[in-house]
C-alpha cells in the first residue's frame, strides 16, 4: 500500500469493498514510517498499540460507506492535544506532558473514524519557518534531504510528502501550514479565522491561529476540512454560522471567475525567478480555462511582516505566561524562591527563538512602547484587512506565490532570525486579515516544488477549493513524487 | 540603537526570563535589528484608524448559565509534578521563612 498512489476516496472505496482493511492501512503507515523516518524525522511520538486497536474496532464494526474518512490513518502536529499521547509542542517545557483531553479537532477526526498514528515535529510552540527550532529533532524535506521541510508544521508536511500518512493536521499562525505545503509539494489549508475550533490547540497568537489539513489532493483537503470545521462552545472565537460542504462546488470550473493578481506579491527582482515563473504559467492555465485575470493592489502588504511580528509576539508573550513551572510542564531544580521557580523553569524550558518572541512581545506591550508598537500594529492590521475587503468587492479569488523561494538548505537561515521572518512575507497578511488561504503545488524550480497561494474572502473556502481543483484537474503537478524511498 | 542592554535586562525581568550576562550583548544586537524592522510601521499613517484586536468580528458570545461537569480533578492532577494533601506541592518559595510575604 503506497498512500501516494491513492486519493482518500479511492482508499475509502477499497475499504468498503474489503480489498484492504483499516488494520492494513495503519500497518502500512507504520511500515513506511519504519522505512523512512530515520532520515525524514517527521514523527516525535507514535501510538502504535492504540492505533491498531482502533483500526481493529473499525474493521469489526465495518466501514461506514457514507463516511469517507473512516479507517484512514492521520498524523497530528504536536501542538494539537491528543488524550493520553504526549504533546510537547516540540518544547523541553512540555517534554513529558500527556494531555487528559483531546483538542476539538482531534475529537472530530476520531468521530469521523480517522486513526491517529502519532505526533509530528514542529518549530517549538510553532515559532519558525523551517522546523529547525524543535527542541528534539531535525525534520528533512523528502524532496531533498539537505533542505528544510518548511515550518512550523514541517513534520506534518514531511510525513505526507514521504507517504507515511495520507493526511496530517498542522496549524497556521503566519503561514505555518502553507509554507511547508509549498516546500513539499502538498495542498495545505489555512481556513478562515473561526472556521476550526482552537480548543486544545496550544495557543501561540490567539487572534491568528487556525488548524488546517495537509493532503496530496485538493478534494482530499476539502473532505478533511469538512470533518474538523464547525462552531464549538468551548471556543468562543469559533464561527457560529453554518459549515457548508466544502466539496459541493468543487467541480464548477473557473469560467467567468475573476482572479486577482496582487502586484505586491510578485517581486520580479527575486533571486529565484522560477517561483514567479511557475505561478505566471499557472495564471495562463486559468486564462485558458476562461477565468479573467485582473491586476489588483494590496497597498499595505509591506507592513504585514512588522505588524505580524508585533501582534503574534505580543499574544505569545501573554499566552506563554502560563508556563511557570508550577502546575505542569518543566520545573527547574534547586530553586529557592517563587521568582526563582518562574525564571529558572522558563529560562531552561524555552528555546532561543521562543525567548526572542517573548522578549519582543513583552517589549511591544510595555508601557513606554505600547502605542508605538502594539497599538500601531493593530491599526496597520485594520488597513491590511481593508485592503482585502476592497479587492474582494471586485474579484473572486487572489493568486500569488506562497513563498518567495523554494525550500532552503538546512542551516541556511537559522542564525539569521530576520531572514527567517522574511520567509513569511507572502503569508502573514492573510492571518492578519483572517481570510482563508490554500497553497497548492504549481510547478518546480531548482528541482523543488513551488507553491501557489490562493486567497479567498472570509468564509469562502468553497471558492478556494473550486479554483484549486480546476487547476489540479488541468495539470499533473500533484502527481509528482519525491525520488526518496527511504532505507538508502 | 532602538534598544540597549539595560532595556533588554529590564524586559527579561518583566518576562521572567534570564539572559546570561555573557550573551546579553549578542542578544541585544539581535533584538535591536528585530525592533528596527518592526519600527518600519512608523512610516505608516494610522491617524484615526481603529485597531483590529480580534481574528473575527464576533461580539458577546453567550451561553446558558447552567452548571456543567468540568474535567475530572484527578485527571487534571496527572501532569502535576508533586502533590500533597490534594494540593499541588511546590518547592520552598520564600527565602526567609515567608516573612517577606
Amino acid at each position: 500500500m503506497d498512500f501516494m498512489d491513492y486519493t482518500l476516496e479511492e482508499l475509502h472505496e477499497q475499504l468498503v469493498k474489503k480489498e484492504v482493511t483499516a488494520v492494513e492501512l495503519v500497518e502500512a503507515a507504520y511500515a513506511r514510517i519504519d522505512a523512512t523516518d530515520e532520515q525524514v524525522g517527521a514523527f516525535l511520538a507514535l501510538n502504535k498499540e492504540e492505533a491498531l486497536k482502533a483500526a481493529r474496532e473499525t474493521d469489526e464494526k465495518g466501514i461506514d460507506p457514507h463516511n469517507v474518512l473512516s479507517g484512514i490513518p492521520v498524523g497530528i502536529k504536536d501542538n494539537i492535544l491528543t488524550k493520553g499521547v504526549t504533546t510537547t509542542a516540540s518544547s523541553k517545557m512540555l517534554e513529558d506532558f500527556v494531555p487528559v483531553y483531546d483538542a476539538t479537532a482531534t475529537e472530530k477526526l476520531r468521530e469521523a473514524g480517522m486513526i491517529s498514528v502519532g505526533k509530528l515535529n514542529m518549530d517549538e510552540f510553532a515559532m519558525g519557518g523551517s522546523t529547525e527550532n524543535s527542541a528534539f529533532k531535525l525534520t528533512r524535506n523528502p524532496w531533498d534531504l539537505s533542505k528544510v521541510p518548511g515550518g512550523s508544521s514541517g513534520g506534518s508536511a514531511a510525513a505526507v510528502a514521504a507517504g507515511q500518512v495520507p493526511v496530517s493536521l498542522g496549524s497556521d499562525t503566519g503561514g505555518s501550514v502553507r509554507e511547508p505545503a509549498a516546500f513539499t509539494g502538498l495542498v495545505g489549508m489555512k481556513p478562515t479565522y473561526g472556521r476550526v475550533s482552537r480548543y486544545g490547540l496550544i495557543a501561540f497568537g490567539s487572534s491568528l491561529d487556525q488548524i488546517g489539513p495537509f493532503t496530496r489532493t485538493v478534494k482530499d483537503n476539502a473532505l478533511v476540512l469538512n470533518a474538523i470545521s464547525g462552531h464549538d462552545p468551548k471556543d468562543s472565537t469559533s464561527f457560529e454560522g453554518e459549515t457548508p460542504d466544502f466539496t459541493e462546488q468543487i467541480d464548477q470550473g473557473v469560467k467567468g471567475l475573476r482572479i486577482g493578481v496582487p502586484k505586491e506579491y510578485f517581486n520580479e527582482d527575486a533571486k529565484e525567478t522560477g517561483v514567479i515563473e511557475s505561478v505566471r504559467a499557472a495564471l495562463k492555465v486559468y486564462e485558458e480555462m476562461g477565468a479573467e485575470i485582473v491586476d489588483v493592489s494590496l497597498p499595505h502588504s509591506r507592513y504585514g511582516i512588522p505588524a505580524y511580528y508585533i501582534i503574534a509576539s505580543s499574544e505569545a508573550s501573554s499566552n506563554l505566561q502560563r508556563f511557570d513551572g508550577i502546575r505542569y510542564g518543566y520545573r527547574a531544580e534547586d530553586t529557592h524562591s517563587l521568582e526563582d521557580i518562574y525564571v529558572k523553569s522558563r529560562s531552561e524550558g524555552f528555546g532561543l527563538e521562543v525567548k526572542r518572541r517573548i522578549m519582543l512581545g513583552t517589549f511591544s506591550l510595555s508601557s513606554g512602547f505600547y502605542d508605538a508598537h502594539f497599538k500601531k500594529a493593530a491599526q496597520a492590521r485594520t488597513l491590511i484587512r481593508k485592503d482585502f475587503d476592497t479587492v474582494f468587492a471586485d474579484v473572486d479569488v487572489l493568486v500569488s506565490p506562497t513563498t518567495t523561494s523554494t525550500a532552503f538548505d538546512i542551516g541556511g537561515k537559522i542564525d539569521d532570525p530576520l531572514a527567517m521572518y522574511m520567509s513569511d512575507i507572502l503569508t502573514v497578511p492573510v492571518n492578519l486579515a483572517g481570510v482563508p488561504s490554500l497553497s497548492i503545488p504549481c510547478g518546480f524550480s531548482n528541482d523543488m516544488p513551488v507553491g501557489m497561494q490562493l486567497i479567498g474572502n472570509h468564509f469562502d473556502e468553497q471558492m478556494l477549493y473550486r479554483v484549486a481543483y480546476a487547476f489540479e484537474q488541468a495539470t499533473d503537478h500533484h502527481k509528482q513524487k519525491p525520488a526518496f524511498k527511504g532505507g538508502e | 540603537m532602538a534598544i540597549n542592554e539595560e532595556t533588554v535586562r529590564q524586559v527579561a525581568k518583566l518576562a521572567k526570563l534570564e539572559i546570561e550576562e555573557e550573551s546579553v550583548h549578542a542578544f541585544t544586537k539581535e533584538m535591536d535589528s528585530i525592533i528596527e524592522m518592526v519600527e518600519q510601521l512608523e512610516g505608516l499613517d494610522t491617524e484615526g484608524i481603529e485597531g483590529t484586536y480580534h481574528g473575527l468580528q464576533q461580539h458577546n458570545v453567550w451561553r446558558e448559565d447552567k452548571a456543567e461537569k468540568g474535567t475530572d480533578r484527578e485527571e487534571l492532577f496527572k501532569n502535576v509534578k508533586t502533590r500533597k494533601d490534594g494540593f499541588i506541592e511546590v518547592p520552598e518559595m520564600f527565602e526567609n521563612g515567608g516573612s517577606e510575604a
